[in-house]
């Protein structure tokens, strides 16, 4: 039989990208170039990667760390950067209470250490910069919408581009001096004057839904899994089609 | 290899369970799916086998449960590089289900489906030998949607993308057929003890 199989479902496979093997599968070595201290709990790490095989808004690599002993951790972390050809790219990470990796970046890692990577190894959660998006995350989970939000101003890029997220106060909101005019901030313990506190709620959501762009959006979910569960829900309730729903779950 | 200075990792026990580059989650049992979770209620979730085979068949929920009941108690293991130990799946075993719709002497592959239309791509020797399930319970209790409930496929030795949450079928091939996360760089086969995690590992 050579017939092509195609799922007799709605959920279209999207596929946005052709993730090049090669990057996928190769490890080498980056070095730290940069650290830049984003909120009390999160931190940037610029990298230069000599051969990096470039990637696009949303994607992300594996970083490996490994012991003297041989033990070695790997964990995958979103890319926070625009594409260019800086010959760098940035990871911006959460200090997880006791982690091992995050841990030993927020603690141990300094300029002219090197650590090990490889990728980018998904395409599913690309946004390439060709359709109207509506972005939504909460902690780090803006990191891979960040690189989005970059690449639509480093590109003078004009599709519809907004972003919703959700952080526990003003101090704890990554990227705050960068956010713009594309950004609704929801706070879930503390915010500024005049700002409600609580949860994302349809309120948030519906607003933009109402207004579609021409070909409607396309939603990127990014946070932790309870989050995303809730903003998921949200987006469908609000009439998101699930098939233009993707969702990157950080565990 | 590159030595990371300064890095020790957390204090551990050599564990030979533990496949090379993963850690012990615990109690920790992390979600990982590019889906909505779909609201499927039992009453609407079928299973159905076809493709390379004699008799292709649906069954539903009432049907499923009527079939021998088989259990899974051991390790799952995730390409994010988790690895959960003693987890106690309940269902049925594949070969139950293969041994009604007798795939053809020419099949090799298969590719299976859930109810939102992920996929992945699995050889036929994977799903044989009592090493496959349909499984709906967990921990005794109803496997819950963001785990895949009402029921998902279950390939404990493979990682854990290949065993397709809210599973909707199997389509039986004589070819391999890339599914959701091959197409997005992911390995063909996916096994840890290989830490076949992306395409040409
Ligand atoms: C696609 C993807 C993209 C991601 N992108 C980002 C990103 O851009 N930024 C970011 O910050 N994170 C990101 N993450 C999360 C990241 O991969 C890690 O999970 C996170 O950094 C924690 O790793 P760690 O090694 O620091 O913690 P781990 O060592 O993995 O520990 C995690 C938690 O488990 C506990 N724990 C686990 N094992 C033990 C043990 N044996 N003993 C004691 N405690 C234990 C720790 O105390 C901690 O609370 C992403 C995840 C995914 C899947």
């Amino acid at each position: 039989m050579t017939e092509t199989f195609v799922p007799p479902t709605r959920f279209a496979v999207p596929g946005r990208i052709a993730v090049s093997e090669q990057a996928a599968s190769e490890w080498q070595t980056a070095t730290v170039t940069g650290i830049r201290r984003e909120t009390p709990r999160v931190t940037t790490f610029r990298l230069a990667v000599p051969h990096w095989p470039g990637h696009l808004p949303g994607q992300h690599l594996m970083v490996r760390l490994t012991a003297e002993d041989g033990y070695a951790a790997q964990r995958h972390y979103s890319i926070a950067s625009a594409p260019d050809d800086s010959g760098h790219i940035e990871l911006t990470l959460d200090h997880v209470e006791g982690g091992e990796v995050s841990g030993w970046f927020h603690t141990v890692a300094r300029p002219g250490d090197r650590v090990e990577v490889r990728g980018p190894v998904s395409g599913f959660f690309a946004w390439p910069g060709d359709r109207p998006a509506l972005l939504i995350g909460a902690g780090s989970g803006v990191v891979p919408l960040m690189s989005m939000i970059r690449h639509h101003r480093a590109r003078n890029l004009t599709v519809p581009l907004r972003l919703v997220v959700s952080a526990r106060s003003p101090e704890e909101l990554v990227y705050a001096r960068e956010l713009g005019a594309e950004t609704t901030a929801v706070f879930t313990r503390s915010a500024p004057e005049g700002v409600a506190v609580g949860r994302m709620a349809a309120a948030h959501v519906a607003p933009l839904l109402a207004e579609q762009p021409a070909g409607g959006w396309e939603a990127y979910v990014c946070g932790s899994n309870s989050f995303a569960e809730h903003a998921s829900r949200l987006l469908v309730t609000a009439g998101q089609p699930v098939d233009r729903i993707r969702i990157e779950r950080f565990g | 290899m590159h030595i990371t200075r300064g890095f020790t990792g957390r204090p551990r026990v050599a564990d030979p369970g533990l496949p090379p580059g993963q850690y012990d989650a615990g109690d920790d049992w992390p979600v990982l799916s590019a889906e909505v979770t779909p609201e499927l209620a039992s009453a609407d979730w079928t299973f159905r086998i076809d493709g390379l085979v004699a008799e292709p068949r649906t069954w539903d929920w009432e049907e499923a449960h009527r079939m021998p009941p088989s259990a899974y108690e051991g390790a799952i293991h995730c390409v994010t590089s988790w690895s959960k130990f003693g987890v106690r799946f309940a269902g049925v075993s594949l070969d139950a289900f293969l041994d009604t719709a007798r795939p053809h002497a020419s099949a090799t592959h298969a590719v299976a489906y859930s109810h939102t239309g992920y996929t992945a791509n699995l050889p036929l020797a994977d799903l044989t030998g009592g090493r496959a399930w349909i499984a709906w319970e967990y921990d005794g209790k109803p496997l819950a949607p963001e785990h895949g409930g009402p029921a998902r496929l279950l390939v404990p030795h493979l990682y854990f993308w290949k065993s397709a949450k809210w599973i909707a079928g199997l389509r039986i091939l004589d070819h391999d057929e890339p599914g959701f996360w091959e197409r997005n760089g992911y390995h063909e086969r996916g096994n840890p003890w290989e830490e076949q995690r992306y395409a040409g590992d």
